[in-house]
């Protein structure tokens, strides 16, 4: 099995119509399977995961960033690094809660619903809960909950996505170390 | 100058993959007993070297450490300076493309994939540092 050489740090460019109607016809796969909107909201935020795992090893072997000092750092480097990497978009950051353990990402545009809209019959599904999963599993070293608070889908004027930090989550010995 | 051997464990102390190459003298313990000892003793360095100067020891550990837990360790004779770039390169090159971005290779045990391995080994091989002389 052979692979191409490395192709070093630079993204390879790629039809974002591709990508948004992969992305459709992923969503429009999982309504088709699970009926409601619930069950495909868990289905999208667990693929989700399992991509952000894999994701944020690609994110720092490529762009050297270190270990986060604080939930700001965090935010900043997900929204002006991370964000601007794989979608070409830098959302602002707002609303911090007064601990510093919330904050909201704001996105302008979302390039997963260009030409979507949502029809009647699905009014509970979250379209692009697959990044809420991203997030989650990209951070996996600290427990955090991501949310959509807004969603251009549903009328609203930007889509926002709540970041809430639990916990970190330290390494662990091997089992039956302890 | 040479190359000993090479460990990569995750953030759960699960080793990844083991390389060796020069290796003097063999530990007397399963491969298993092994991986828990050095993954162990990690754990027990780290907690020192942020209230302490490293200790002198006759080989040369070479540690690099990811933000999510991945933890390269390689081991040289004292003649090797400084491999911050190489262990960097086998987690980016190596680890990250060819087994984080295989969707069939599993994380979080053992990498089973052939290619990784024979293109690591060519890799430390590669090395300037890398003597088919050992010492």
């Amino acid at each position: 099995m052979s692979r191409q050489a490395n192709r070093g740090t630079e993204s390879k460019k790629m039809s974002s119509e591709l990508f948004t109607l992969t992305y459709g016809a992923l969503v429009t796969q999982l309504c088709k399977d699970y009926e409601n909107d619930e069950d495909v909201n868990k289905q999208l935020d667990k693929m989700g995961f399992n991509i952000g795992v894999r994701l944020i090893e690609d994110f720092l072997a490529r762009s050297n960033v270190g270990r986060c000092h604080d939930f700001r750092e965090t935010a900043d480097v997900i929204a002006k690094v991370a964000f601007k990497m794989y979608l070409g978009i830098t959302p602002s950051i707002t609303n911090w809660s007064p601990a510093g353990d919330e904050f909201s990402l704001i996105l302008e545009n979302n390039p997963l619903v260009d030409f979507v809209e949502l029809p009647d019959n699905h009014s509970s599904l979250i379209y692009s809960n697959l990044l809420c999963g991203v997030l989650r599993g990209a951070l996996e070293m600290m427990a955090v909950e991501a949310k959509f608070v807004q969603d251009t889908l549903k009328g609203d004027g930007v889509t926002e996505i709540r970041m809430r930090f639990i916990r970190r989550i330290e390494d662990n010995l091997p089992a039956g170390e302890e | 100058m040479t190359v000993h051997n090479l460990y990569l464990f995750d953030r759960n102390g699960v080793c990844l993959h083991y390389s060796e190459w020069h290796r003097k003298k063999q530990a007397g313990i399963p491969k298993e007993e092994e991986y828990k000892l050095m993954y162990g003793m990690l754990f027990s360095i780290r907690s020192f070297v942020s209230k302490m100067s490293p200790l002198d020891i006759r080989y040369k550990l070479h540690y690099y450490e990811t933000p999510t837990g991945i933890k390269v360790v390689m081991n040289t004779d004292l003649g090797v300076g400084p491999i911050r770039d190489v262990l960097h390169h086998i987690y980016s090159a190596l680890y990250v493309e060819l087994v984080v971005k295989n969707p069939l290779c599993p994380l979080g045990q053992t990498v089973q994939s052939e290619l990784f391995r024979s293109r690591l080994d060519s890799y430390v091989r590669s090395l300037p540092f890398f003597s088919a002389r050992a010492g």
